[in-house]
């Protein structure tokens, strides 16, 4: 099937917000278009206009002059309240209820829609289901007894809850630890493949936005974007000099991380051996390892000639990981090979620090048209670059 | 005769105020919630409105009860009337101020997230701001029943309801054996309903306060 180029669901034309009594406008003249089913961040430093033109797309905050469109509609025409029960909205201190439970929070607007109890009561255990939390233990919590990372769970399950085509997410997962905040971000990203929403993405975090945008809005002074973009076009070639800036160092271990370890071409030039099948598959050179694998080709560890005992293997990454966490599995173990595994878990081949120099040289540095973003998906045109 | 005995002889009367006593006050706490909720969620957002409010209820307080009652005597006559509105004026303060307090204390991002979802700013009020304030509010209800047990006993003195008429009695009567017995129960009495509806609010605070904002 040809690619043909995303329908932009969110439309800014020339929008400006200028708030009362402030010298520089917080919005100055924005175009920018989001297309449908992808996630655009905008990112930059604070007080750079990042929340406000969320807030202008829902109409929490009205638009000095300018144009919101949404799915082609201008929304200055709809009513706010109307309007904002079909656009998602999680935002970085939750704003949970709290005197209402986790199932009361996740029904606010299918109740306001007037869904019925049942399909309420089955949506709300839907929706904790994919955002990682056992409906039978958490539906009838309150947000009190939540930790921050659960709360942020339970926000986004909120957001999601009426089915809204559009999302408006203001640092969803700020404020929680990084390695809670890593998985968050991993398990909205696999719910993001299933559900294909539009979605806005709020962040001040640059690693942040390049993991999570299909493309990223670079804010800077004033509510200008200074480039509008992939992933993968910014770090290869940030423009002007503040964004250059922005991006700040080590572009080049930060692009690892827009490749899945599923995009790369694995080297399987490896000895293996099936456990439990006899001698047959030792390796030959002495000093060599061979990868043992059980009888479903999952790895076990490193067997070494002359040794009964395989040694262990440290880690193996999947498809979902990146070239990012590949490397960083090397340098944690002291290695320059790392395992990699089917979706299944079984022995898939090796990526070596080798693979990972050619990868960078190959996507390149500025000057280099594109590269692979993630999801095996590129994005052809720069739209909207205000 | 001592004054169990004198009370054993009497307790009809007295069980009698008491009863009209609580009317009395029921029906000034419940005048004063109905107009010192709305007043106060109409005007706590904004400061000007809000201080004007808080402002003119604080000024009812520092009238001297008495001084009250009588007033209200002109426009009201006498009897249960003029008791009521005065009770209503005294518990507008410590409601409303309690309801502003409450209202304002609802965190920003939680009317943030409702308007968000497209919750309307009625709906806003009534289903997140006023259940969370509710806690505050009833400490002020509380409060306000406090000081009107008390001032409900000067109702007598405008022909109103209640315990005050007995300690009105006795001081009427005062120098025979009976005066003392007299306004010691309108004052027992009182002590006793005080105890009793801070009871009462306890149990109120606790059933009708969410678990997920119990303290
Ligand atoms: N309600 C308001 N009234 C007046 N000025 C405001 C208001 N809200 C925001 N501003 C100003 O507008 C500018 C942009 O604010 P905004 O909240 O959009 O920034 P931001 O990019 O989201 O920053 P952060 O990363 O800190 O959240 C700031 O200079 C801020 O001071
Ligand atoms: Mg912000």
């Amino acid at each position: 099937m040809p690619e043909s180029p995303p329908r932009p669901m969110i439309r800014l034309t020339g929008l400006t917000k200028h708030y009362p009594g402030q010298a520089e406008p917080a919005v100055d003249h924005l175009d920018l278009e989001v297309p449908e089913g992808e996630i655009v961040v905008f990112v930059g430093p604070s007080g750079c206009g990042k929340t406000t033109t969320m807030k202008l797309v829902n109409r929490l905050i009205e638009p000095t002059s300018g144009r919101i469109e949404i799915d082609g509609r201008d929304v200055t025409g709809v009513d706010p309240d109307r309007l904002r029960r079909g656009i998602g909205y999680a935002i970085q201190q939750t704003g949970l209820f709290p005197h209402r439970t986790v199932a009361d929070n996740i029904a606010t607007v299918p109740r306001l829609l007037g869904w019925g109890r049942e399909r309420i009561a089955a949506r709300v255990d839907e929706l904790l289901a994919k955002v990682g939390l056992d409906p039978q233990t958490y539906r009838d919590r309150h947000p009190g007894r939540l930790s921050g990372g659960q709360q942020q769970r339970v926000g986004v399950a909120r957001a999601l809850a009426a089915d809204p085509p559009v999302l408006l997410m203001d640092e969803p997962f700020g404020a929680i630890d990084p390695l809670t905040r890593e998985a968050l971000q991993e398990e909205f990203l696999r719910l993001q493949r299933d559900i294909r929403k539009t979605i806005v993405f709020v962040t001040h975090d640059i690693d942040e936005a390049v993991k999570m945008g299909d493309r990223i809005a670079i804010f800077g002074e004033c509510g200008r974007v200074l480039q509008y973009d992939t992933p993968a076009r910014i770090l290869g070639e940030p423009a002007e000099g503040f964004v250059a800036d922005f991006i700040g160092n080590g572009t080049n271990v930060r692009r690892l991380s827009l490749t899945r370890l599923c995009e790369v071409e694995v080297s399987d030039d490896r000895p293996v051996v099936v456990r439990g099948s006899g001698d047959g598959g030792c390796p030959t050179a002495p000093g060599s390892f061979a990868l043992l694998v059980d009888r479903d080709r999952r790895p076990l560890g490193w067997a070494e000639p002359g040794q009964d005992r395989p040694l262990p293997l440290i880690s193996h990454l999947g498809p979902e990981h990146t070239l990012h966490d590949a490397l960083d599995a090397m340098l944690a173990n002291n290695s320059d090979t790392v395992v990699v595994t089917d979706q299944d878990g079984r022995y898939r081949g090796t990526v070596e620090m080798a693979t990972i120099q050619t990868h960078l040289h190959r996507v390149g540095g500025p000057g280099n048209e594109g590269g692979p973003v993630r999801g095996g998906e590129r994005a052809d045109r720069s739209i909207g670059t205000s | 005769m001592g004054f169990w005995e004198f009370t054993a002889d009497t307790y009809p009367e007295v069980l009698g105020a008491t009863a009209e006593h609580v009317v009395l006050v029921l029906q000034g706490l419940a005048a004063a919630l109905i107009v010192a909720v709305p007043v106060a969620a109409l005007t706590y957002r904004s400061r000007l409105p809000r201080g004007a409010a808080l402002g003119i209820a604080g000024i009812v307080l520092t009238i001297p009860s008495y001084a009250l009652f009588g007033l209200l005597i002109a426009p009201l006559g006498l009897g249960t009337a003029p008791a009521v509105v005065a009770l209503t004026l005294y518990a507008l303060l410590p409601i409303m101020r309690n309801t502003v307090v409450g209202l304002r204390s609802v965190d920003p991002a939680v009317v943030e997230a409702g308007r968000g979802m497209g919750l309307s700013r009625g709906q806003i009020l009534r289903t997140i701001e006023l259940p969370l304030a509710w806690p505050v509010i009833i400490t002020g209800l509380r409060v306000a029943t406090q000081i009107l047990l008390g001032i409900a006993a000067i109702a007598a003195a405008v022909n109103g309801p209640g315990l005050g008429n007995l300690i009105l009695e006795g001081l009427s009567s005062a120098g025979t054996p009976f005066a003392v017995y007299l306004t010691l129960q309108g004052t027992l009495g009182i002590v006793v309903l005080a105890v009793l509806f801070d009871l009462c609010f306890a149990v109120l605070a606790r059933f009708t306060t969410s678990r997920g904002i119990r303290a």
